[in-house]
């Protein structure tokens, strides 16, 4: 579903790599988190993902497709396989609940009536049901979040990734958070989630990747944030 | 693709930026309408060139005393020369009743010019327009009845420069002002873009095709330039009105400027509203390319 191999990333600005020759493979369905302290490389490792920036060596492939290979017009197809969710929400303030999960299809091209009929679907099942008229300001954080999570799933993505979505949220939302994206990585879509909330880690036990300095430290199955932590 | 999305999204654009478009549209205005002159004016020029060019190069005028020998004398020698390719004689009469003819638009100054104050002349074709001293030369001024030589094409010359001139100052402040408006298009995209950052941002991440987020740019701009050169055309229409019909009516009906008819201005439109559309929307896209990452 997902690998790297031996991937390294420089960025022209930075002396030190943001990833250093790392090599991973995350398979259909899995969620594994992805921590390290700020500047560990995170980011860089969703980016390259996404194609928002290509690798300085080696090979990047998701789907099944090799990324570095990738021409620029077939990229937009490569993200409508791909789900976002970030700290920040990343909502359009002036539109609804509704409309901010429909301009992902909208914008993609789906027909009118496909939209009428899965945006209250996806709504419901991140429990907004109800909600799909107010603005996000009108909405506290966790139910932004959902919002937000609501739009990258619409489209039924293979991967959904994460960076930290609960990076601003309270623990108890932040658990709510956690549990949509668990039933979310049920229905077979792969979950990349990057974090630093040791509490989520610890209590999912679910793969962990550790980046530290761009280089990957730990791979572990059923892991816990850090042992000398 | 979704009509209503883009449409909107092109209106709201363009109202949330409204003083940069209002000043984008003025200035392609601006810059479309001095090239729509240019255009006129060159084709004005080329059919007064018709006009003139195929008349008379030099004309020789007669002193009033001429006596009939001298007369009959300067027609066989122009008859006999090499350089000259045609002559016609003008009589005094058929002097006054062109006169008349040019100057109908103000008989005033038909009434009080009498028959005989034209002169009689040769109007002679040459050859080779240029070798006019030639000819000077063999009919020298004030004697055996030669009043006058003149070089018509001199005049016209000098006239046709300052035509020249004229439409190549406007078509010099037209591209002058055309850079202006495509920085100005440049710049009022910059700034869609960046009012627009958190929607192209989330159709990037969702996968939406390059075509459909950038295409509400370009209309945008094409939309501003396609209003630019309707006003454009719009004062194109009102000079002739006002001021060419008006102003020129004499000179047009007596036949010495060209009029600017309706054709012209319906052949040059197309051109105007093409070139606006075309160029705002060619800026647009550069632009999106160079500036905004989309």
């Amino acid at each position: 579903m997902i690998e790297l191999q031996h991937v390294t990333k420089l960025y022209p600005a930075s002396s030190r790599p943001a990833l250093e020759d790392v090599s991973t493979e995350i398979d259909k369905g899995e969620f594994v988190f992805l921590i390290g302290s700020s500047g560990s490389g995170k980011s860089t490792f969703l980016r390259l993902l996404l194609k928002e920036d290509d690798p300085t060596k080696g090979n990047v492939i998701v789907n099944g497709k090799t990324l570095n290979t990738m021409s620029k017009w077939q990229v937009p197809k490569l993200r409508r396989t791909i789900g976002c969710v970030f700290q920040d929400f990343r909502l359009l303030r002036n539109r609804t609940v509704a409309q901010n999960v429909a301009f992902a299809l909208e914008v993609i091209n789906k027909p009118q009536r496909t939209i009428k009929r899965v945006v209250p679907e996806v709504l419901e099942m991140v429990g907004l049901e109800g909600k799909a008229n107010r603005l996000p300001s009108e909405l506290s954080g966790g139910e932004q979040q959902r919002v937000a999570i609501a739009r990258a799933f619409v489209n039924r993505p293979l991967v959904l990734l994460a960076d930290e979505p609960t990076g601003n949220l309270d623990p108890e939302t932040s658990e709510g958070i956690m549990l949509l994206l668990e039933r979310i990585n049920r229905t077979g879509t792969t979950v990349v989630m990057a974090t630093h909330d040791y509490h989520i880690v610890d209590s999912m036990r679910r793969r962990v990747i550790e980046l530290n300095g761009g280089v990957l430290t730990r791979d572990q199955s059923r892991g816990v944030y850090g042992v000398g932590r | 693709m979704r009509v209503n999305f883009v449409l909107s999204e092109v209106a709201t654009g363009l109202r949330r930026n409204l003083t940069m478009t209002v000043a984008m549209i003025l200035t392609t205005a601006i810059s479309l309408g001095l090239m729509g002159t240019g255009l006129l004016i060159a084709g004005m020029i080329s059919d007064m060139k018709e006009i003139y060019y195929d008349k008379v190069q030099v004309s020789i005028f007669l002193a009033d005393d001429v006596t009939d020998e001298q007369r009959a004398a300067i027609d066989q020698q122009l008859s006999g020369s090499p350089e000259v390719a045609n002559h016609i004689y003008e009589s005094k009469d058929e002097a006054y009743a062109r006169f008349q003819q040019q100057f109908s638009q103000q008989p005033e100054l038909v009434q009080n010019t009498p028959p005989d104050a034209l002169p009689e002349s040769f109007r002679v074709e040459l050859v080779n327009p240029e070798r006019y001293s030639v000819i000077a030369a063999e009919f020298p001024n004030g004697q055996n009845g030669v009043d006058q030589v003149r070089d018509e094409g001199d005049f016209l010359d000098r006239l046709f420069s300052l035509l020249n001139g004229a439409r190549n100052a406007t078509i010099a402040v037209a591209v002058v002002q055309a850079l202006a408006a495509l920085l100005l298009i440049s710049n009022t995209i910059q700034l869609a873009a960046f009012n627009r950052r958190n929607e192209t941002n989330i159709m990037r991440l969702v996968g939406a095709s390059r075509w459909y987020t950038q295409l509400p740019f370009i209309l945008e701009a094409a939309l501003a330039g396609l209003i630019g050169a309707l006003l454009a055309i719009g004062g194109l229409v009102v000079t002739k009105i006002l001021f060419v019909d008006k102003t020129l009516a004499g000179p047009i009906r007596a036949g010495i400027i060209p009029p600017v008819d309706w054709g012209a201005i319906a052949f040059i439109s197309p051109v105007i509203a093409a070139a606006g559309v075309g160029l705002a929307a060619v800026a647009a896209y550069v632009t999106l390319r160079l500036y905004v990452r989309i």
